[in-house]
Parts: structure tokens; C-alpha cells; sequence
């Protein structure tokens, strides 16, 4: 176990010393968030809450949701191919309810893959995308949304309402869901943050955002289903990749590459940890 | 069609040779639109210069327009706002925002059925009153407002 | 050219409801981009509603309605069925026509 985690954190541009480290940091209790909460602070959540069914009833999330739709049935990609082939896990070309069902083993490719890096893996495949371009702007920003993030959008959306049920079968599901455990609890880097400094307890909070606490089923969906989400500042789609990304710049840490292991197995975590719980994203966040 | 003539939309600049135009059928009124952008009321730089262009200058205050908008906006730049209006014949509605570089955010006028309300979404880039304008068929215009606070925001969400 | 808008429109009652989303920058003409250069103003101008073959909504916008804009009416006295065709354009001359069917 010591020796795949340092290996994975390895492939995400992380030092074998913090590998080495992980076993003893996982066991230490997770430190108070720096952030204290106000007296106030439920109150500025109330306000936020009864806008919140207002934002998500009108998303803009959607029309990246037609977007991706189009690229996938439409030939839209730079081969004029379609993603009928591409198997999310329920099937060749079967969008509906694959979302939920991911991260999953992949017995084509051997590995356990996020519903993201499945989605990149297929329009590579199928639609002649090139993975060089796609590393190239992995995240969207203001000037540019990539094509497989509309995708992604797309494919989320067709879980809606669904229930949560990443499987735990295969040996490598099962590996994947506790080395993203280990590494949601492995504290590091200058500020000696994990994950769990602020995802870890109940209660935390930076500024006005509430941030739910990763090892509770009912407060991991409020994660899981933010992300692909469109975000208000800047006016553009972000997904889970992303948001596990910026987790790791937050804590000052080395940033993974795009796609990594690492992010495969914290989704695995957190996903595993919201099985059973109702999604109903694709979400809009601030 | 005429209805839609008569409201806030119409600029200082508007004349009566499109006015013309529309009536003898040879613009389409959806054509003149965009010719007829109120320029010196959406460029205004304060509420004084906005409201003096679309013509509300001396609006009168009036409890018959709701404003449903957060007291504490999530985010500046996307607040949720629904505006209107119970006045009789209410026919058109302004939203401003007092505290924006360029005050007037939008105006639209309604006809054959169309409701004197509706929900749009605002940028705010600090704490400020937003201000409803209604205008009447009568010629008449009255005016609300709410304070949104901004806040900073967390991190990525 | 602009991607299509995304209409919903359903009946309450006699009364229609309308709801669009736009996919445009709304750009407010006072960003920098990364190179500190001002990227110019680009934002919806005007925007109809037409229901049943009449224009019902006529209004105009500027830079401080949110990037991808979100609108909502109500029309009295619509009928399921009938057609509703939404026009925009912009302060560049871009514009975009789409049109829904209302529910029952």
C-alpha cells in the first residue's frame, strides 16, 4: 500500500519524502481549519439557500450540456466519427445513468477510471481529439471552454436525479477508494494541510462558504454534484478534475498532471462515500 | 405594435422619420431596435444621467413594484433578480443598479399579454441599491429599490 | 455564429411561462486580459419575444446583465402550442433567432 501510493503521488509530480511520510501523517487527527466560523453565519447560508433553488432552476450549465450532446451524437469532433463505441461502462454508447456508475475498473484499458478521464480517453479514441491538445488547456476559462468539458457536462447531466452507486468489485475499485482515502487524510506542504483540514469535520468554513465534510454520505453529494458545475465568477464550466486540482493548489501543494491516478482515486473516495445519495447536478456554484 | 412604441425604450434620439417608417410598413419594428438603442441612457454614468434618458427623471415612488432579490448576494456576478409590477397599464420596466459603472442594466417593454415582470440576472461589483423603473400607458413613471450586499467570496466552491 | 439558446416554455394556468438562457460573453468592455490588454465591450443590445405570431416583449440590455444571460416573462392568454420565437443581437451586429413550442 505505502509503496502504490508513493508511486501515484509520483506520477502526480509529487516528492517520494511526502510518500514517505504519509503513513504516519494519515494517523494524526486532522488539524482546525484556519478559518472560524462567525456568529452570522447561519444566517448569510439561509439568504444563500433560498437563491440557490432560483440559480439552479435556470443554469447555464445547460447549454454546455447541448453542446456536449451535440459533440457526441453529432460527428461534431475533428475526425467526423462518433462516440457510439465508446463504452462508459454500461455498455457501447450508453450515456444514460453511466455518470453515476464511475469511477469504475475498465478491463480495456486495465485501469479504474473517473467519468472525466473516461470521457477524454473516448474522444481521443473515437473522435480523433488529440491528448497532447487537451493537456494543452485541460480547464476551461473565460475565454475558452474545451470541448470535453461540454461533454463531460452532458454525460453528467444524463444521471440526473439518479442514484449513486460507483462500484466496489474489482480489487482496483476497491485499492482506488483507499489510496484516495489515504491521500484525503495526508497532510504536507508548507501549511501541513490534507484534504481533511477542511473537508474532514462538520462545520468548517471559508469566508460565506460552508464546506461539507468529505466522509459523510449526505455532505460528499453536496461535492459530488457541484462538479461539472458552471461558475458564476467567470461565467464557465469547471469539473471535478478541476475542482480536485484546486484543492491541491490551495494547500500549496505540487499540482497533479491532468487525468493523474491520484484525482482518479480521491473521486473514487469521495464518490464510494456518496453511493446511495440522489445526484442532482450538474451543478452551479459561485 | 404601437404600444411597444410608446415606452422606455424610446431614446432621445429616436425621430420621427422612423417613427414614419414604422407606420407606412417600411420598417419592421424589430428593425429599428437596434438602430434605436437608447445609447444615452445605457452610457450614462450615474442614476441622475440613466433615469433623466429614459425619461423618469421625476419618477414618484411606489409600492405597487416588487423587487425579489437576495439581501446578501452569493456572488456579484450573478444576482438572481425578479422585478414587478402591480400599477394598471403598467407597459414597461427598467432595472438599474446605483452603484455600477454604467447604471441602467436593462429595459423592456410588454404587450399583448406579455406580464409587467420579469427574472433576469445582474452583475454588481459592490454593495448597492437596484432601482426599478415602471412606466405606465398613461405617460407616467414610477420607481423602487432594494439594497443587495456583495460580499467577497470563499474559495473555489 | 452563437450557439443556440436554450428555451423552456409551459403553461400555468392561462398564463405562459417563459424562461431562456443565452450563451454570450456579456463582456463589460473593463476586463484586462492575461496580457493587460482591455478586451472590448461585446453584450446583447436588444432582445423579442414573439408569441403566436405576435411580438409581446421587446427590451434592451447592457454589459451589466450577467455573461450568459438568463430571462424570464409570463404571458397571459398564450395557448399550449403556440410558437415562441426569441431574437437577440449584439452591440457587433451577432445575432440569434430560436424558438420553442409551449407546453401544456
Amino acid at each position: 500500500m505505502k509503496q502504490r501510493l508513493g508511486m501515484l503521488l509520483a506520477a502526480a509530480a509529487l516528492t517520494t519524502s511526502f510518500a514517505v511520510h504519509a503513513q504516519q501523517s494519515a494517523k494524526k487527527a486532522p488539524p482546525a481549519a484556519k478559518a472560524a466560523a462567525p456568529a452570522n453565519k447561519s444566517e448569510v447560508s439561509k439568504e444563500f439557500e433560498k437563491f440557490r433553488e432560483v440559480l439552479e432552476e435556470d443554469n447555464p450549465a445547460e447549454l454546455y450540456e447541448a453542446k456536449g450532446e451535440d459533440i457526441w451524437k453529432n460527428k461534431k469532433g475533428p475526425n467526423g466519427t462518433s462516440m457510439a463505441q465508446c463504452d462508459l461502462g454500461l455498455g457501447a454508447g450508453v450515456v444514460k445513468g453511466a455518470y453515476v456508475h464511475m469511477p469504475r475498473y475498465f478491463a480495456d484499458v486495465g485501469q479504474v477510471m473517473d467519468a472525466e478521464r473516461r470521457v477524454v480517453h473516448c474522444m481521443i479514441k473515437y473522435l480523433g481529439y488529440s491528448e497532447a491538445d487537451i493537456r494543452k488547456q485541460p480547464f476551461s476559462n473565460v475565454n475558452k471552454t474545451p470541448d470535453h468539458v461540454s461533454v463531460i457536462t452532458y454525460v453528467a447531466a444524463q444521471s440526473r436525479n439518479m442514484k449513486i452507486a460507483a462500484p466496489q468489485k474489482h480489487p482496483k475499485e476497491i485499492e482506488a477508494y483507499n489510496i484516495g482515502k489515504e491521500i484525503f487524510a495526508y497532510r504536507a506542504g508548507p501549511y501541513d494541510f490534507s484534504c481533511a483540514s477542511c473537508h474532514g469535520e462538520d462545520g468548517k468554513r471559508i469566508r460565506t462558504q460552508d464546506l461539507p465534510n468529505l466522509r459523510k454520505p449526505d455532505e460528499a453529494i453536496r461535492a459530488y454534484q457541484g462538479w461539472p458545475g458552471y461558475r458564476m465568477t467567470g461565467g464557465f464550466m469547471l469539473t471535478q478534475q478541476w475542482r480536485m486540482n484546486d484543492c491541491f493548489r490551495q494547500q500549496r501543494f505540487p499540482e497533479p498532471s491532468y487525468l493523474s491516478d491520484s484525482i482518479t482515486a480521491l473521486l473514487a473516495y469521495m464518490t464510494v462515500t456518496a453511493n446511495g445519495q440522489t445526484y442532482k447536478g450538474p451543478g452551479i456554484k459561485r | 405594435m404601437d404600444a411597444l412604441r410608446r415606452t422606455l425604450l424610446k431614446g432621445a434620439g429616436a425621430t420621427g422619420a422612423i417613427a414614419a417608417a414604422i407606420a407606412a410598413g417600411v420598417l419592421k419594428p424589430s428593425q429599428v431596435l437596434a438602430a434605436e438603442y437608447n445609447r444615452a441612457a445605457f452610457e450614462a454614468k450615474d442614476m441622475a444621467g440613466a433615469l433623466k434618458n429614459i425619461g423618469a427623471a421625476s419618477a414618484a415612488d411606489s409600492t405597487g413594484i416588487a423587487i425579489k432579490a437576495p439581501d446578501i448576494a452569493e456572488n456579484g456576478a450573478v444576482v438572481p433578480v425578479d422585478v414587478s409590477s402591480s400599477i394598471p397599464n403598467t407597459i414597461s420596466l427598467a432595472v438599474l443598479v446605483d452603484k455600477n459603472p454604467l447604471p441602467l442594466s436593462s429595459a423592456f417593454d410588454f404587450a399583448n399579454g406579455a406580464l409587467p415582470e420579469m427574472a433576469l440576472r445582474l452583475k454588481m461589483g459592490q454593495t448597492s441599491l437596484v432601482e426599478v423603473v415602471a412606466k405606465t400607458a398613461d405617460g407616467k413613471y414610477y420607481k423602487a429599490k432594494k439594497e443587495v450586499k456583495v460580499t467577497v467570496g470563499g474559495c473555489g466552491g | 455564429m452563437a450557439d443556440p439558446m436554450k428555451i423552456r416554455a409551459q403553461m400555468k394556468g392561462d398564463t405562459a411561462e417563459i424562461r431562456v438562457l443565452m450563451s454570450h460573453p456579456m463582456e463589460t468592455g473593463q476586463r484586462k486580459d492575461n496580457a493587460g490588454n482591455t478586451v472590448p465591450a461585446h453584450y446583447i443590445q436588444s432582445i423579442t419575444v414573439d408569441v403566436g405570431g405576435k411580438r409581446v416583449i421587446q427590451g434592451q440590455t447592457a454589459t451589466s446583465v450577467s455573461r450568459n444571460p438568463v430571462f424570464g416573462f409570463r404571458v397571459k392568454g398564450a395557448k399550449a402550442g403556440d410558437k415562441v420565437v426569441i431574437h437577440w443581437e449584439d452591440n457587433k451586429g451577432d445575432k440569434r433567432t430560436d424558438e420553442a413550442t409551449i407546453a401544456a
